[in-house]
């Protein structure tokens, strides 16, 4: 078993800048917060090490931060321009009972994250969820297209907190 | 009719009006087809078994809208899904019915405001017959709605409404 703090030391003796910080000062279990461009090869040593063993994905999920600016346009439409969206990852090792949470964030406006897909073949339709509801791209995902959402849904991402539902859909009305 | 044995002596000929007899037949066996949502399927299978017993009302899932009479919309209503059911209604042979099974399908029932992925009620795209309410409705509801609609069966009319409205009488 390894703590947070360990697991951190370890990650960033081998990558370096990638592995931005370790943040301990939330409510919640410590969490590593690395590179988006980095994170397969993060992810593929937190479970070939031997010490590691993280063969289990438990979660992974996409977060709206909405810390960018909001901004107005002529109609009076709120949107946000700027800041970070984030993926999640929640991590175990079944073989040696450890846990670890990974957070990552990239840019909003171009939001690119690289899939773990061949680290642990479950985070496909997790990355596609991701993908789906909040427009995360997951770069060398095998399948990266709508998971819950009708194919040809194009009125934007149902979770991120500027969406706008569309009056019409197929000619049915959307609103209540 | 189990009692229509005992009161005849003797031969054989039942004498009904045309429209009394299909629209005994009609109500009598409706056949839903074989689809479920939400949680209110799981409440419509539980109609159909041994408690409720929905096949002594004639209604028994065929897994098949070509030879179905009754659809029963029993859960949320996706967007996704109503281009789907609405494809399920026109396969299904006239007369055909549509039980609005709970709130979702009724009117998007939780999902009213903010479910940016749900239809807020199935007469958005499929025309409705009989809405049953509840989240979801017990068993005892979904067979009240189904009474509703036999009833409905039984003042059906082969018949055009005549120029004032009436059926089968002159003014």
């Amino acid at each position: 078993m390894k703590t947070a703090e360990e697991i951190f030391n370890l990650l960033k003796e081998k990558f370096g800048d990638s592995i931005i910080e370790l943040k301990t000062d939330k409510p919640v279990e410590h969490y590593l917060v690395v590179d988006p461009l980095m994170v397969n090869k993060i992810c593929m040593f937190l479970r070939n090490e031997n010490g590691l063993q993280f063969d289990s994905l438990m979660n992974l999920s996409g977060v709206d931060d909405a810390n960018g600016d909001k901004v107005k346009d002529e109609q009076e439409l709120e949107s946000i321009k700027g800041g970070t969206l984030s993926v999640f990852y929640h991590l175990e090792s079944t073989s040696l009972k450890h846990k670890l949470t990974l957070k990552t964030s990239t840019g909003r406006e171009k939001p690119e994250v690289v899939t773990v897909t061949e680290v642990w073949k479950g985070a496909d339709w997790h990355e596609r969820e991701a993908y789906d509801m909040y427009g995360i791209i997951f770069i060398n995902h095998p399948d990266l297209r709508r998971i819950l959402m009708p194919y040809d849904w194009e009125y934007g991402y149902p979770l991120r907190k500027d969406y706008k539902n569309p009056e019409f859909y197929q000619g049915m009305k959307v609103p209540y | 009719m189990g009692l229509l044995d005992q009161e005849f002596t003797d031969g054989n000929i039942v004498i009904a009006k045309t429209e009394d007899l299909f629209n005994w037949a009609r109500l009598s066996s409706l056949w839903q087809v074989g689809f479920g949502l939400a949680c209110c399927a799981i409440e419509m299978m539980a109609t159909s078994a041994s408690h409720y017993d929905f096949d002594r009302f004639g209604v028994i899932p065929r897994p098949s809208p070509r030879q179905s009479d009754v659809i029963i919309i029993s859960g949320t209503v996706t967007l996704k899904m109503a281009i789907r059911i609405k494809r399920l209604y026109e396969q299904m042979p006239d007369p055909k019915y549509v039980i609005s099974m709970g709130s979702c399908s009724n009117c998007g029932g939780p999902y009213w405001e903010h479910g940016y992925h749900v239809l807020k009620g199935v007469d958005r795209v499929i025309p409705v017959d009989v809405y049953v309410p509840g989240c979801p409705p017990r068993p005892e509801a979904l067979l009240e709605g189904l009474l509703k609609l036999q009833e409905k069966i039984r003042n059906e009319s082969i018949v055009k409404p005549n120029r004032y409205g009436l059926i089968g009488k002159s003014a």
